[in-house]
């Protein structure tokens, strides 16, 4: 590499700059707080991808508010949405907010565009390959936002959600983004006691997502290359990003948040040792990065999917004056370094936070408010977990600047049919190319 | 049916009636064939009891009540709650193909579902597993008997609490709530409130470990807050199958509680709560989000009732949106 990249003052205004230059905005915008006009009547919500996920969400919009209307569905494989729209009227089947009919069951690769046009607020749930698509969709039609993290699996999908971000602030509409820990008490409760200075300045720390790892979804006899690649997702770049950005993203976005800021760089190791199967596709099953920030500050951070192991998910930040632990269990302890106790979070009452960010956007929209802009900081930890996958992968040290510049691309965007031919194809033993450290430039 | 098929099915199903174990009814390890597992399962000698607490009993609640005698056989019980990387054998299940020759009750063991992986977990190595649905400890016991050839399930309900009180009429299998408490059981108050290994704490008298205390148990029996008012004395081996996923109860307290919860008598059940934050919907038919205090032991009697009743041993799923 011909740049250094030390970490000083300079070196970060001047990545600053550089960023700055590229278009990138990480400045949080102000709130606007003007006069605002309330909702009248129903809530239109359409939800584009009908996974577990999807279906969970569009069930905690219906809890919402009683004016939430549940009115299309749209999914690219018909047995999924069926399962959804099951899971819905075993939930919800007499109510008369569960709107879905036959007409408004959109299947296709371009469903999302129906669904989405019918609708006032969208819940965006497909992998994540096809958020950025998704997004600038339902932003240009002025649509309000929930959308699942991450909110991109490469640069050039970030750079889209980016520039949809700015349209939703024009337009003043809410977007939300499931990085839930920002809606649960414990986090928000530590957070707060960070900012007054509980334990000083944040040194360092460690994010943990270890685990035994996700389903796999074996290829069957007559399945397209796509069509495998869009069920087995997990394991494919394009779709899914890695664990490190699907799943550790949480993490991450905890150490960013609690910080105030994203790493200027990363460095780190990964591989994949145990999942290494023809159904495992390409990503890794491990990585351990070094995220440097703007002040010095490091954090450590560990994704793992191996069976057997240690698990642990919880982050732990080390300051001048004492400690904090965390965990989405409700759990949050603050200490000083002595090990007294300065906050321990009673959370066993707490309401969960998958509920709660649903009920602050549609509080939000009800009233007319302008509150929320989560892109930010899902375009940030999205991009910081990118990044750390680009060190895990490249074996080298990567700066926002490299990742940014990079512009890796590859999510393609106009898939019309299962038909179309796959991003990536296998070998003829059936193998997908996997990332080598030292190799490996960029993925 | 054609009457000649319904002579077979039947002396199928006599042949399969009521087997009783001629294993020998002592103290054994069950080694897990093609791991290094093993665990070790104490007997129980059947008898009458005394199920339920007395009005007397301090802290005591009126689910508890009233006192009825209840008659069971003979059992097995496992003298530890199941740990990770017990449990973890049947997450992974990379060594399904070696069975254990001479099976006294054979099922097939593909035929299992499979469980999934827990979204988050503690797996530490001889710690309860915990976060666990009855329905995955349940599959668990199913899966061992395939696997071993010896009828596993979870407790019933009486099972747990005989074997609990071990002899015992008062309010702990030691004795009354006393300063003993804390040999025998990681509670609120020494537990910091964290779960702990197993086996550390004093057994009682049958040699049991951590019945009071630390993973509080599931068992297969519906709860119902009426208590034992409507339960007829001098049942034998009663167990309340039930249709709804909640409450069903659980046994013997935990780490986060205090004393009364432990008590031999007391009872706990299960919440839709302690699913709050899964994510996903469906939600997960293995793994609580919210029940890290919810751990389970087994036990294997030693007569195996016939084909139908001994699948309604293993609980069905039921699906939760």
């Amino acid at each position: 590499m011909k740049k250094q990249h030390k970490i000083n003052r300079r070196t970060f205004l001047g990545n600053s700059a550089k960023i700055a230059a590229a278009g990138i905005i990480f400045n949080k915008l102000n709130a606007t707080t003007k006069k605002h006009t309330p909702w009248d009547g129903e809530i239109k919500v359409a939800l584009v991808g009908c996974g577990g996920r999807g279906t969970g969400a569009a069930i905690q919009a219906i809890a919402a508010d009683q004016d939430v209307r549940l009115v299309a569905i749209a999914d690219v494989f018909e047995d999924q949405a069926e399962r959804c729209l099951e899971a819905l009227v075993e939930k919800y089947g007499n109510s008369e907010q569960l709107l879905v009919n036959k007409e408004t069951i959109f299947i296709g690769f371009n469903g999302f565009k129906n669904a989405i046009d019918m609708a006032d607020v969208v819940i965006l749930a497909t992998p994540p390959g096809f958020r950025p698509q998704h997004f600038s969709y339902a932003v240009e039609n002025n649509k309000h936002v929930f959308m699942e993290k991450p909110v991109a699996t490469d640069i050039i999908g970030i750079k889209k959600v980016i520039a949809a971000g700015k349209l939703a602030v024009k337009n003043k509409l809410n977007v939300v983004v499931g990085l839930q820990r920002h809606y649960q008490r414990s986090y928000r409760n530590v957070k707060k006691l960070i900012d007054r200075g509980s334990i000083g300045r944040i040194i360092s720390g460690q994010v943990y997502w270890n685990g035994a790892g996700v389903w796999v979804r074996p290829r069957t006899p007559q399945q397209t290359e796509l069509e495998y690649q869009m069920r087995n997702w997990y394991y494919f770049n394009w779709l899914c990003g890695d664990h490190i950005v699907e799943q550790h993203i949480h993490n991450i976005d905890v150490a960013n948040w609690f910080i105030g800021a994203t790493p200027i760089s990363a460095q780190g190791m990964g591989g994949r040792q145990i999942r290494n199967g023809k159904d495992h596709g390409q990503i890794f099953d491990h990585h351990f990065v070094e995220f440097t920030y703007p002040k010095g500050q490091v954090i450590s951070s560990q994704c793992r999917h191996q069976p057997g192991c240690m698990n642990r998910v919880d982050e732990v930040f080390q300051g001048s004056q004492g400690k904090v632990h965390v965990h989405s269990a409700n759990y949050g302890l603050i200490q000083s370094h002595r090990g007294r106790k300065l906050y321990f979070h009673e959370g066993e009452n707490d309401v969960n936070p998958y509920q709660q960010e649903h009920n602050e956007l549609f509080a939000a929209i009800k009233k007319g408010e302008y509150l929320f802009k989560d892109f930010n900081r899902g375009v940030n930890s999205t991009l910081t977990a990118i990044m750390g996958r680009m060190a895990t992968y490249s074996g080298k040290i990567i700066s926002m600047e490299d990742a940014l510049l990079s512009n890796l691309d590859i999510v393609p965007n106009n898939l019309t049919s299962f038909e179309d031919t796959a991003p990536i194809t296998p070998d003829k033993n059936g193998s997908y190319p996997i990332p080598i450290p030292g190799v490996t430039k960029f993925i | 049916m054609d009457k000649f098929l319904l002579l077979i099915f039947i002396s199928i199903l006599f042949s399969q009636i009521e087997t009783f174990d001629r294993s020998e009814f002592v103290k054994y390890d069950e080694s897990l064939i093609g791991t290094d597992f093993s665990f070790t399962m104490t007997p129980v000698d059947g008898n009458k009891f005394k199920m339920g607490s007395p009005e007397s009993e301090r802290r005591r609640r009126t689910d508890e009540g009233p006192i009825h005698t209840v008659i069971l056989s003979d059992y097995w019980i496992s003298t530890l709650e199941i740990s990770w990387d017990l449990y973890e054998t049947f997450l992974l299940r990379n060594q399904d193909s070696i069975l254990a020759n001479n099976q006294s009750y054979i099922i097939d063991i593909d035929a299992i579902s499979g469980a999934t992986m827990p979204y988050v977990n503690y797996n530490q190595p001889g710690y309860p597993v915990i976060n666990i649905t009855q329905y995955a400890a349940s599959q668990f016991c199913k899966w061992l008997t395939a696997k071993t050839g010896h009828y596993y399930r979870l407790p019933t309900e009486a099972e747990w609490e005989y074997a609990c009180r071990a002899g015992s009429e008062k309010a702990y299998s030691f004795g009354k709530a006393s300063k003993s408490i804390k040999s025998f059981a990681w509670y609120k108050n020494n537990s910091e409130g964290k779960l702990h290994k197993g086996g550390l704490k004093k057994p009682n008298a049958l040699g049991i470990y951590d019945m009071h205390g630390n993973a509080a148990e599931w068992v297969i029996d519906h709860y119902n807050p009426q208590g034992y008012s409507n339960t007829d004395n001098e049942q034998v081996n009663p167990v309340q199958f039930g249709e709804k996923l909640y409450p069903r109860v659980v046994r013997g307290g935990s780490f986060k509680d205090g004393p009364a919860r432990l008590r031999s008598a007391a009872r706990g059940y299960s919440k839709e709560l302690w699913k709050r934050r899964d994510p996903q919907s469906p939600k997960s038919l293995w793994w609580h989000t919210d029940a890290i205090h919810i751990g389970f032991r087994i036990v294997r009697p030693r007569i195996i009732p016939n084909k139908n009743d001994l699948e309604k041993y293993w609980i069905k799923p039921i699906k939760e949106y």
